[in-house]
């Protein structure tokens, strides 16, 4: 790829001085009232001229070998097209970015629920019903299920600094403890589908996905067929969460049936498939140690973990990786172990490895506090870390402790009574607080921006899964190009569009908003040209470009269209400087003396995500990381049969994400106002993860200054918060 | 979902023609979506007439079979003469559902087991003689009073908890046209060996009431529902009680508690020890300990026994006035 513009040093604050007024603003999503109307069509919103239903099969042994399958034992359902399998059938979703095929068993069963066969019918009802009854026959295999007693466990050298032993030794206080997390699933509320029809040797494939120009590229080569026969379209996403970063056995089993049939076809995942086959969050072990002088300052810190994932696939959730750069300490230590099994495979679930290892540190941060006796406040203020303490990078900007100190200000940390001093009847208050972290980065993308008399339009394979992606490039382009938001119109999700990472790692906004910024930056320079200005003095606003004393209107500049299409890349800042948002979670909760019921009261949540590119739907990502986090920590588990390892809960009544009833009313999330000059030529970093960083941390460490039980197991349900308070 | 026949009942004599009876759905229908009720006929009752109605009868009331949870969780009779029902009856599901479930709908809903809910898991629920995948395998919703070897599953209503300690009665409309009355422990049978019978209601049968004794005047009643979130879950544990107190004792103590058993549980020896004591946190204890004393449930649901003595004991102290209940209480006076 050849790079318009590769981030190499820091950029002019253009947003700055540009005058439309746009960026920033809490603007509302223009594809919203589309969305609450109901008129904006999700990917099984399209039913083509005589397309037809297919539904997943799953298998029912954990490890094995399918024999046989039995069409005839579904041959009396009415409309029943045919029972499709084989070897052009996935496993498993792609990983994220994998740009290749998932990997492909043919009649090998890997995991129980992993899906074997796509029965099509004339009728959705139809095919259900034959996915339901269909006769399969395996030849089982033994398989273990349990990551805790594998007998097959990967690990690498572990990442270390300084003397470990002799920074542990001379420490005034130590905390060493074990900490467990649940799986969770994405549970996004549209579920995995995949509309596939094919025009003659190609392929038009409508999904629900988050990376379409890497979706392309695995649907392809799991197909057999040249990319460029291949097109995927998702302009609407009902929320990703990692779950649709890769292309799903929901896409590739829709288009080998649609290719056999010659007629379109239509798969939508049940919910419970979703739980059998979509990439999970792993379960994670972790020991935490940390060491410290009397003052407070630490002398030495380790995050080691196991988790799990399927024999062979590639994705270790990276537990430790904000623990690596939040604090500095003299001696670090940082080790995974990765236990095979035959569980669901695990994948990116929304902040993989802060969701899981922030919480671990931040609670052994507040028990550290606690055996020193110092302000949990005041003991990450000592210890927050000024370079990345791994790498010796500077942070291009990290007001971590800026975030510390002004949320704490605002929620009233200060003025907290004493730890287990407040009660109201039967219900135990306290207060706890946690720092946030996830890494930032900037991801090659591209954008073409096309200015017309009439407008702009932007367009780019980007995906807006929710998060407000049609929202933030109008701005960028309104706020580059001088023009009101009615007057850009953002077509995002085609694999025909200049392509873009996509949703994931919560790079999207920053890498597709920075490519839409350098492509408008380059009309601005041919505006600027015909205006006969130099650059820097054109100033743009509701159409009218002004420079060198002239005023013109931008119709008028134009002949035609002036286009522009960009490419952005990471460069040196990337090498020289470490990015990453920062905040700061605060919360009070209620504990029930009796039930150990735990009610979250308060939260405050304070981030650094440099820019802010729009008000409302950063903060919704950052209220929605708050939230999940306190569902990670207070309610959601995946329960796996001892047996089988096949997921027990696979439906949204049984797997409880937080309900409404659960998120306080009076929760906040703001933002300081930070420009991170290395990050992007838009000075952003990345919002979509932060928020869950941490958050669960201060709910529990508040559960423990109400009530003294410390928990050190999520989700923190009732059984074990009274088994706690027993014990304490 | 299976194709399946639908029949519209208009009256109660061409239910006994048979078919499964469906009135909210709200339980039937996602069972049949997963194959794990496969019907050929399903009965409509809903335009039935003369269910749809809570009327007094004699100093209490009866509640018609197809009148909804949210009618009878705001009917004023109800909310200030049984306020423990309401208060069951709300915290259980949602807004939606409630809306759409029946009286005789609720108390007939199907256990959450997970293995009852996937075909591809032996259950004797579904099949008697295939095997309880739940032993051996996840429980932390099993039940762990009234179970046998043959299933572990808890009845997961609060309605019906709330009917228990309320002493109601279910009426039940034979094939021949008549009716009879049974106390909910006699309602409901235990599993054995058959858990796939759940009730007394046989094939063609209805419910078609519920009565109400008479309100006990002054008693103060609660509904203490512990779940994993604040809203939409099935209980772990749940406790209602109704109490009278009269010169500083227990004068009148009834109690039933949810999701720890087959069907909403009663224990008569824990509650006749309480009825005539001064309240005391010892006695509280005592109790509690009672209640749970020789069980050894499936080790996921071991927790249940040391939460349902804690949430025993907190009722209790709330019901009899030994401790203030604040924010929260599920505390509610009775009004006759």
């Amino acid at each position: 790829m050849t790079f318009d513009f590769k981030m190499d040093q820091p950029q002019p604050r253009l947003l700055d001085s540009t005058r439309q007024g746009l960026i920033g603003t809490d603007m509302a999503r223009p594809e919203g009232l589309l969305k609450v109307t109901g008129a904006a069509a999700y990917a099984a919103d399209h039913l083509p001229e005589g397309c037809v239903h297919g539904m997943l099969v799953r298998a029912t042994v954990t490890r094995g070998r399918v024999t046989a399958i039995d069409e005839g034992s579904i041959g009396d359902i009415p409309g029943l097209l045919g029972v499709f399998h084989g070897p052009k059938f996935i496993r498993n979703p792609a990983q994220g970015m994998a740009g290749e095929s998932p990997i492909r068993p043919d009649t090998e069963v890997h995991f129980h629920g992993q899906p074997i066969a796509l029965v099509v019918a004339e009728t959705f009802e139809a095919a259900r019903e034959g996915a339901l009854r269909l006769a399969v026959t395996y030849e089982s295999a033994p398989a273990e299920v349990d990551p805790e007693t594998a007998s097959e466990v990967e690990s690498d050298e572990p990442d270390t600094r300084g003397d470990w032993d002799d920074a542990w030794g001379k420490a005034a206080a130590r905390v060493d403890l074990t900490f467990r997390t649940a799986g969770h699933v994405s549970a996004a509320m549209e579920p995995h589908a995949a509309v596939a029809e094919w025009q003659g040797e190609n392929l038009l494939l409508r999904g629900a996905l988050q990376m379409v120009a890497t979706n392309r590229l695995e649907l392809a080569d799991a197909l057999g067929v040249e990319p460029e026969r291949v097109r995927v379209v998702s302009p609407f996403v009902g929320g990703g969460f990692g779950s649709k970063l890769g292309i799903g056995p929901e896409a590739v089993a829709a288009s080998v049936a649609a290719r056999d049939l010659g007629r379109p076809v239509r798969v939508v995942m049940a919910r419970q498939t979703v739980f059998d086959a979509v990439l999970r969050r792993t379960e994670t072990r972790q020991r935490l140690r940390l060491a410290a002088d009397a003052d407070g300052k630490l002398l030495a810190l380790a995050h080691d973990d196991r988790i799990s994932n399927l024999p062979g696939e590639g994705f270790a959730e990276p537990v430790s990786s904000a623990s690596r750069f939040t604090y500095d300490a003299l001696a670090m230590h940082f080790a995974q172990e990765v236990a095979r099994n035959h569980r669901t495979p695990s994948g990116s679930v929304r902040a993989p490895g802060e969701a899981v290892g922030m919480i671990t540190l931040e609670v052994a941060m507040d028990m550290l506090a606690q055996l020193l006796d110092i302000d949990p406040l005041d003991l990450r203020l000592k210890n927050v870390a000024t370079s990345h303490p791994m790498t010796g990078q500077a942070f291009g900007e990290q007001r971590l402790a800026d975030c510390l100190t002004e949320g704490a200000r605002r929620f009233g940390w200060a003025d907290r009574p004493a730890p287990g001093t407040r009660s109201e009847g039967d219900w135990l208050i306290g207060a706890g607080m946690a720092a946030a972290a996830r890494p930032n980065a900037l991801q090659e993308s591209s954008a073409r921006v096309r200015l017309t008399p009439w407008g702009a339009v932007v367009e780019t394979d980007m995906t807006d899964i929710g998060t407000g992606t049609y929202a933030i490039l109008t701005q960028i382009a309104g706020e580059m190009l001088g023009l009101p938001a009615e007057r850009v119109e953002v077509r995002l999700a085609d694999s025909d569009f200049p392509r873009s990472p996509g949703s994931g790692g919560s790079f999207g906004a920053s890498s597709s908003g920075s490519a839409v910024f350098m492509a408008a930056k380059g009309i601005r320079e041919k505006l600027a040209r015909t205006l006969g200005c130099d650059p820097d003095d054109l100033a743009l606003q509701d159409g009218i470009a002004r420079g060198g004393n002239v005023e013109r209107s931008l119709a008028d500049l134009i002949d035609g269209e002036l286009g522009e299409t960009a490419t952005v890349g990471p460069g040196k800042t990337a090498e020289t400087h470490a990015s990453a948002g920062f905040g700061a979670h605060f919360a009070e909760v209620a504990v029930h003396r009796w039930t150990g019921e735990i009610r979250v009261r308060r939260m405050l949540g304070l981030f650094d995500i440099g820019r802010v590119l729009n008000e409302r739907t950063a903060r919704g990502q950052a209220l929605g990381g708050m939230i999940w986090g306190m569902g990670g920590a207070l309610h959601e588990a995946l329960e796996h049969d001892p047996r089988t390892g096949h997921i027990a809960n696979r439906d949204l009544a049984n797997y409880h994400v937080a309900a409404h009833a659960d998120v306080p009313g009076d929760i906040t999330a703001d933002f300081l106002p930070v420009r991170d000059d290395h990050a992007n030529p838009m000075q952003s970093k990345g919002v979509g993860e932060l928020g869950i960083s941490g958050s669960g941390a201060a709910i529990l460490n508040a559960v423990h200054d109400a009530c003294g039980a410390r928990l050190l197991s999520i989700p923190a349900t009732p059984d074990k918060v009274i088994a706690a308070m027993e014990e304490g | 979902m299976r194709p399946f026949d639908y029949r519209r009942a208009e009256t109660l004599d061409s239910v006994a023609e048979g078919g499964r009876i469906i009135a909210g759905g709200t339980n039937l229908l996602d069972l049949m979506k997963l194959q794990v009720e496969i019907p050929d006929t399903l009965v409509d009752i809903n335009r039935i007439a003369g269910l749809d109605r809570i009327e007094p009868q004699g100093e209490g009331l009866r509640i018609g079979a197809l009148v909804t949870n949210t009618e009878v969780a705001a009917d004023p009779r109800i909310r200030a003469g049984y306020p423990v029902l309401a208060r069951a009856i709300l915290a259980g599901a949602s807004g939606q559902i409630r809306n759409k479930a029946t009286t005789g709908g609720n108390l007939l809903q199907r256990t959450r087991c997970p293995y009852f809910y996937d075909p591809a898991m032996a259950c004797n629920k579904r099949e008697p003689g295939a095997g309880c995948s739940a032993q051996g395998g996840v429980g932390r919703m099993l039940a762990v009073f009234g179970t046998s070897d043959a299933c572990l599953a808890a009845h997961p209503s609060d309605m019906a908890v709330g009917l228990r300690v309320l002493e109601a009665r279910v009426e039940v409309r034979g094939t021949d046209g008549a009716t009879r009355q049974l106390a909910l422990e006699d309602f409901y049978c235990l599993p054995g060996d058959r858990p796939d019978i759940e009730s007394v209601v046989q094939p063609g049968e209805i419910i078609t009431a519920v009565i109400l004794p008479a309100p006990v005047a002054g008693s103060v009643q609660s509904y203490r529902k512990v779940r994993d979130r604040a809203s939409y879950a099935f209980a772990l544990v749940s406790v209602a009680a109704v109490a009278t107190m009269r010169d500083g004792r227990i004068d009148h103590l009834s109690l039933a508690y949810g999701s720890v058993a087959p069907r909403p549980w009663g224990d008569d020896a824990v509650t006749d020890a309480l009825v005539g004591q001064a309240p005391d946190a010892g006695l509280f204890r005592r109790a509690a300990d009672r209640l749970t004393a020789g069980h050894t449930p499936h080790p996921d649901a071991a927790y249940k026994l040391p939460l349902l003595r804690r949430s025993l004991q907190s009722v209790l102290h709330e019901v009899t006035g030994l401790s203030e209940a604040a924010i929260g209480t599920d505390k509610a006076e009775a009004f006759a």
